[in-house]
């Protein structure tokens, strides 16, 4: 079977390339996954010519196994036109499109070749099935790969955008927080802020949630987490920005914030943080 | 079996720990330290932890006790130089040691005490606590 699977594409691929290459492309732009808007018809044409000539070559070497050394080069084809759907904003199913809609013109022209000898033609047909939906869920599979690489790598850097701590005057932190505060956020943002403190040498870190949208019990025993670990170390915390929906919010819930210092505004906290390290802003023409 | 260092400066106790705390070890210095402040007058205690990388709930409460004992015997207690990693730990086991003083450093920890004891009765020539 696998000598008859190479050597009944062989014949197909090699005299018929381009009504092949032109019946596919037909395929392609009638499947209702075309999008002309991302991709241009010579680019989908090149793709396509490319993949043939590779697959031509790796059947002509008579391996069927897929993941042999012989179909590398069709394999590194597909990643990298899977790789560049993926980016380009196609969907799983228009990717692997690619592949399958290739088999209603090669069946085409394999009924023609062999239509002669039926059970040569079953073969034939079911070699080339079962070898295109191999090269589809490979195609399937890089472009999965793709995505969630993308997907991780913007998590990663949503949590490295999101917790900058900020120097506001000798002694003085700052931690302006947006976004909602998960469980692995404000753990990134805890250990953030407690290794600036050490850093710094700072005794007042102001914590402003002006940017965090909700607040639920999880989220403010995050905070209060974050700020019995600041006091333990020997600062302390201040929490500004707090809406008064938040406000309301808070109370409802029954958190107890008491033990903590908080402010209405980022400029409030800051003015008592000053004050707590010894120092007061005055303007130098005003007050005489 | 080793003991942790309590070292007298004028009327205040220092204790470093240089070394992983377990629990003998951490009873130890409860005693000695109590002993030494009864023995000493010393109006404060200040420990030092910033070597100590590891903490459990059971050494974590060490440190709340002594510096609910060292209140009864009118001493001041400031616990300086605690790890992040350390912090999170305690917090985390649900020990956020209310009643404790904190305090960044061993230099911003003396200025507490001094400020928490006031002013004292005196003989005239209050060397402070340089030594």
């Amino acid at each position: 079977m696998n000598t008859t699977g190479s050597t009944g594409l062989r014949p197909i691929l090699e005299r018929h390339e381009s009504t092949l290459l032109a019946n596919w492309i037909t395929a392609q732009k009638a499947a209702p996954t075309y999008r002309p808007d991302l991709i241009k018809e010579n680019e989908l044409r090149d793709q396509c010519r490319d993949f043939l000539r590779a697959l031509m070559q790796a059947v002509q070497s008579g391996s069927q196994n897929v993941d042999g050394s012989e179909w590398q080069p069709v394999r590194d084809l597909l990643a990298s036109i899977s790789r560049s759907r993926g980016k380009q904003g196609f969907s799983t199913t228009a990717t692997a499109t690619f592949i399958f809609s290739l088999k209603e013109p090669l069946f085409q022209l394999l009924q023609q070749e062999y239509a002669n000898d039926p059970k040569v033609l079953a073969e034939q047909t079911w070699a080339t099935s079962v070898l295109l939906d191999r090269l589809g869920l490979y195609v399937t599979e890089v472009y999965q790969q793709t995505r969630d690489s993308l997907i991780q790598r913007q998590q990663e850097e949503m949590l490295e955008l999101s917790t900058p701590v900020v120097k506001l005057w000798e002694g003085v932190l700052a931690l302006p927080l947006i976004g909602t505060l998960d469980s692995a956020r404000s753990q990134t943002i805890m250990e953030n802020l407690l290794q600036k403190i050490v850093e710094s040498g700072s005794e007042t870190a102001i914590i402003d949630i002006t940017g965090v949208p909700t607040m639920d019990t999880l989220t403010a025993q995050h905070l209060l987490k974050t700020v019995a670990a600041a006091r333990l170390m020997g600062a302390d915390c201040i929490i500004s920005g707090i809406r008064p929906q938040i406000a309301q919010t808070i109370v409802h819930l029954g958190v107890d914030l008491s033990g903590v210092t908080t402010k209405a505004s980022m400029a409030d906290a800051f003015i008592l943080a000053l004050k707590r390290t010894g120092f007061a802003i005055t303007r130098p023409t005003a007050g005489r | 079996m080793e003991r942790i260092p309590i070292i007298r400066m004028s009327k205040f106790l220092l204790v470093s720990i240089q070394v992983d705390m377990h629990d003998r070890l951490a009873l130890a210095l409860q005693e000695d330290l109590t002993a030494k402040i009864n023995e000493t007058n010393a109006r404060g205690v200040l420990i030092d932890i910033s070597s100590l990388e590891l903490v459990d709930s059971f050494i974590g409460r060490i440190i709340g006790t002594i510096a609910s004992m060292a209140r009864v015997l009118d001493a001041e207690t400031v616990v300086v130089g605690m790890q992040p990693a350390v912090a999170i730990t305690l917090v985390e086991l649900g020990m956020s040691l209310p009643g404790v003083r904190t305090a960044l450093t061993v230099e911003r920890g003396m200025q507490i005490l001094e400020r928490a004891i006031g002013p004292t009765v005196t003989e005239g020539t209050d060397a402070g606590p340089e030594e």
